[in-house]
């Protein structure tokens, strides 16, 4: 989806600052997301996929306001409320009660994780197809749209690349986070010079980035 | 403009975290010590200090760097590392003529067997925007300038593969022990946002 997650390239966020001494935790409450961020996906019957693309679907507002860790806890509410685990507006309700308002919390609804069959463990998977592309092949990312989830980011559709590497074939972001299959396949590492992604003016550099083979197409 | 998604009062997001755990421990889904085992898990025991080892070695072992380069996965399980986010690890390697820098555009993709949990910098969009587009500028304002004639490689972790960067071993180390050279590893240099200097 073209959503606020995909950040490659927009401009006015002005500079960065790393912090020496950053706690790997800043708050407790971050170290208590993370953990239950990751329990989410299994008590939802989800997968980390799923997880990734509920991220990308929180209101662009809570994906910016949140920040990271209040993203997670978006993430693994969303998911558990879309696989029933959780009523809608339960965690809301009991948060308000810790506080001391005396609402009322939502009765369970039913549950209905998704069904799928997986493959196997991870996501690398061996395919016996042999790989649609070469090391040194010219290569155009496509330029499709999704409503979905995809990790062909919008600043590298459409532009022409090099076939760097191929790597390990991996289940597809775009199927396995909407529960539709799996469709492994080759992954490839392409290159990119600046100028073709940022135009004749860019800074000299070179981007190289995991394309799944259904994302590119022949030059 | 939209509309904010929640009303003005909505609870914090440490009482919402709380309500989360409560509701799951409540149905017998999660259990609080295993989110404990999660959290110490990447507090205590999975770190940069797991990168700086496998940096030092390589740079005392040529064949260790050799099949480090070669296939990463197979030559940190050697030192005991792997678990999640470690799938498929790529090491690219720093030299005088090339410097490697890794984000994840999309996310926060980082090699956690090696590295730990990635810093608030990783994630900030202001990073995840800019590297790609003109990072010797951003390099050169988070304290790395490098010289003109130096190219620069940008990794984009958009699938499972994670990069994970062979700083290069800093002149003046020539006697130190495996040990001490691992000391002086530090995760910005593994990222590529640093080099790795001595003490």
């Amino acid at each position: 989806m073209d959503g606020i997650h995909d950040m490659g390239g927009m401009q006015g966020w002005g500079t960065v600052r790393i912090d020496p001494d950053e706690p790997v935790f800043a708050e407790p409450w971050h170290a208590r997301t993370f953990a239950l961020g990751l329990a989410s996906m299994g008590v939802s019957g989800t997968n980390l996929d799923a997880f990734r693309h509920s991220l990308e679907r929180l209101h662009p507002l809570d994906y910016l306001g949140d920040g990271y860790y209040g993203r997670w806890l978006g993430s693994a509410e969303q998911l558990c409320v879309d696989s029933g685990i959780l009523a809608p507006g339960a965690v809301e309700a009991r948060a308000r009660r810790l506080r001391g308002e005396n609402v009322e919390e939502p009765a369970d609804v039913k549950v209905c994780k998704p069904q799928y069959q997986r493959g196997g463990a991870g996501s690398l998977r061996a395919i016996d197809a042999l790989p649609l592309f070469a090391v040194g092949q010219s290569v155009r990312a496509k330029t499709f749209r999704k409503r979905g989830h995809t990790r062909l980011p919008a600043y590298i559709r459409g532009h022409a690349g090099v076939v760097s590497a191929i790597r390990p074939a991996a289940v597809l972001p775009d199927s396995t986070a909407h529960f539709v299959g799996e469709d492994a396949q080759h992954v490839y590492t392409v290159e990119f010079a600046s100028s073709e992604l940022w135009g004749e003016d860019a800074e000299t550099s070179t981007l190289f980035i995991d394309m799944f083979e259904s994302y590119l197409e022949v030059l | 403009m939209t509309d904010h998604p929640h009303p003005i009062d909505r609870p914090s997001p440490q009482l919402r975290a709380e309500a989360l755990e409560a509701l799951l421990v409540e149905r017998g889904l999660v259990k609080p010590e295993a989110l404990d085992g999660f959290i110490n898990r990447y507090v205590n025991d999975v770190g940069p200090m797991n990168g700086a080892r496998v940096v030092a070695k390589a740079w005392v072992d040529p064949e260790y760097r050799q099949r480090l380069i070669a296939s990463g996965t197979q030559a940190i399980k050697e030192l005991g590392f792997g678990g999640p986010q470690g799938e498929h690890i790529v090491v690219v390697e720093n030299s005088t003529t090339i410097h490697n820098v890794v984000v994840c555009t999309l996310c926060s993709c980082y090699p956690w067997p090696l590295l730990g949990l990635p810093p608030a910098w990783y994630k900030d969009p202001a990073y995840r925007s800019r590297i790609v587009r003109e990072p010797r500028t951003l390099l050169a304002e988070m304290g790395l300038k490098l010289a003109p004639d130096v190219q620069i490689r940008v990794w984009d972790s958009s699938a499972e593969n994670r990069y994970f960067v062979l700083p290069m071993r800093p002149e003046g180390t020539e006697g130190l022990s495996e040990a001490d050279l691992a000391s002086l590893v530090k995760r910005d240099a593994m990222v590529g946002v640093a080099v790795v200097t001595a003490a």
